[in-house]
């Protein structure tokens, strides 16, 4: 199914909310594009001019270091003005609605959001009460639709030898087995990458603890298991996903030492499974979801995510750019 | 399919023979162009931009390989990210390869497109260029100039000068990625 389809020249998109109504083959122009800027990044100048004159803003009302980072440096990079806004120190701990907020930002002559919020649906509403183009950077446990980008960027690099490397590197994953490890439930980085694996073809099996799990989450087409073991049987690459222990409000595990026992990847797992590579959304617990060793070790390829979090985020807004501030815009 | 539908031909400039003959002469300009006390690393380098100037920069390449027995550093060079159209256009246009495999400070450089017409995409390229470095010098060659310039560009070797209407367009096909070789002057049905 994920091979034929021919190639695409544009988004059918005009804002990025989710991976959940990407078709996989503007999944696949994303990843082509990003590689693109991936080379800007090497250059001594590290900067193009493509979003000249176009003015980004950052709306971050959750806490965030590298994806607030990550997009901040791929807007400068592709020369866009910037405005950063985060929620501490603003109006709205004056009671400022988010739509009012985006409004008065929005009157301010602004072509495109960045937006990180608690509630799932943020991105979605914001598009309903402004004309900006929308980039969701995180909402609640709904999506988080970049980082699955890079990601899928990543596994597309990789280098396996149970594949042709071309094939990864078009980002059809036909036959590639992915395992999601950790708490499933509270992961915007999961679901996101559950539609975008599997509209390119993976297989992708779900592991944590029952507690971590959603219910009815067998209706994602996905494989699902409480046993670590099972999930790294016969897997290409594993993601450990981060425990929240900020979003925990008690009781899903006993403790970090036990869910290291049964859900962290350790050393021996690496010597097992001798061509499983580890990702990481990051930051990592060190000793909860990985074993140190498996962070620093050469089949972790946590770094990559991380500059290619940037290509991918420059790819985003210039493929979201197109028509901004043209006659006749079409703004459906 | 060679040209599209919306097109009406109203003159092939060039077959496959006359393409040849002219890339035969613009190498041997390019050739002429060389200064032989210098360095092999100092020579030229040929830069070809995304898409047609990069089949025509290999062409020029392998010629001047085979009569010069001269291995001239080859680029591609893709201008997308430095255009200056982008709020006149509902989609950004797809970004194509750059890949540059030499050092471009202190390198002579020719760079390499198939029309040139209002001179934008020219500057686009020399912005690219310069990011990448700060070259020698940098000549510019094209395969057909058709006139219309908006701004003051001015190609060093030229394939042949073809005075155009804003309503017309020059269409190169090259047998690399096209089904043959030719150019023709065609009209756009809107």
């Amino acid at each position: 199914m994920p091979t034929a389809a021919p190639e695409i020249d544009a988004l059918q998109h005009r804002h990025l909310l989710g991976l959940t109504d990407y078709s996989a083959e503007e999944i696949r122009l994303i990843l082509r594009t990003a590689r693109e800027f991936r080379e800007v990044l090497d250059r001594p100048i590290k900067r193009v001019p493509s979003l000249r004159g176009v003015t980004v803003v950052n709306l971050f009302f959750e806490p965030s270091t590298r994806t607030r980072l990550s997009f901040e440096l791929a807007e400068k990079r592709l020369s866009a003005d910037v405005v950063n806004f985060s929620s501490a120190g603003s109006s709205v701990s004056k009671g400022e609605t988010l739509k009012d907020t985006a409004r008065n930002i929005e009157a301010m002559k602004i072509d495109m959001v960045v937006i990180r919020h608690a509630s799932p649906g943020a991105a979605h509403f914001l598009t309903r009460c402004i004309d900006s183009v929308v980039l969701n950077a995180g909402d609640g446990a709904h999506e988080h639709p970049t980082q699955a980008l890079l990601d899928i960027n990543t596994l597309a690099d990789l280098d396996l030898p149970r594949f042709a490397p071309e094939q990864l590197h078009r980002g059809d994953f036909d036959g590639l087995n992915v395992s999601i490890i950790g708490d499933i439930t509270h992961s915007r980085v999961a679901r996101s990458n559950i539609h975008g694996l599997q509209k390119l073809g993976a297989t992708v099996t779900l592991c944590g603890p029952r507690t971590m799990l959603p219910r009815e989450v067998e209706r994602l087409g996905v494989r699902v298991t409480d046993r670590l073991d099972e999930a790294l049987d016969g897997c290409d690459v594993a993601m450990a996903l981060r425990i929240q222990l900020e979003r925990q409000k008690g009781g899903l595990f006993p403790s970090l030492r036990e869910y290291h026992e049964r859900y962290g990847i350790k050393e021996t797992h690496l010597n097992r499974y001798p061509d499983l590579r580890i990702m990481h959304p990051g930051p990592v617990n060190r000793g909860v979801e990985l074993a140190s060793e498996v962070v620093d070790s050469d089949r972790s390829v946590i770094l990559s995510q991380v500059t290619n979090g940037v290509a991918v985020r420059m790819a985003c807004l210039y493929l979201l750019s197109g028509g901004i501030g043209a006659p006749g815009e079409a703004s459906a | 399919m060679l040209l599209s539908p919306d097109d009406t031909v109203k003159a092939q400039l060039m077959d496959e023979a006359d393409l040849d003959r002219t890339l035969n002469r613009l190498a041997r300009q390019i050739v002429e162009h060389l200064d032989d006390d210098a360095e092999p690393a100092d020579r030229l380098a040929l830069v070809g931009m995304q898409t047609r100037g990069v089949h025509l920069a290999r062409r020029l390449r392998d010629k001047i390989a085979s009569v010069e027995g001269l291995d001239l550093p080859f680029g591609i060079l893709d201008a997308t990210m430095y255009r200056d159209d982008f709020r006149k256009r509902l989609r950004q246009p797809v970004v194509h390869p750059t890949d540059i495999p030499f050092d471009v400070d202190d390198r002579r450089l020719v760079l390499i497109d198939d029309v040139v017409y209002t001179g934008r995409t020219t500057r686009a390229a020399l912005d690219a260029l310069m990011d990448l470095g700060r070259p020698a010098s940098v000549r510019f060659l094209a395969l057909i100039d058709r006139g219309l310039r908006e701004l003051p560009v001015r190609p060093d070797f030229i394939g042949r000068t073809v005075p155009t209407t804003p309503g017309e367009e020059v269409r190169v096909r090259l047998a690399e990625i096209d089904e043959a070789d030719g150019v023709w002057l065609v009209e756009r049905t809107p």
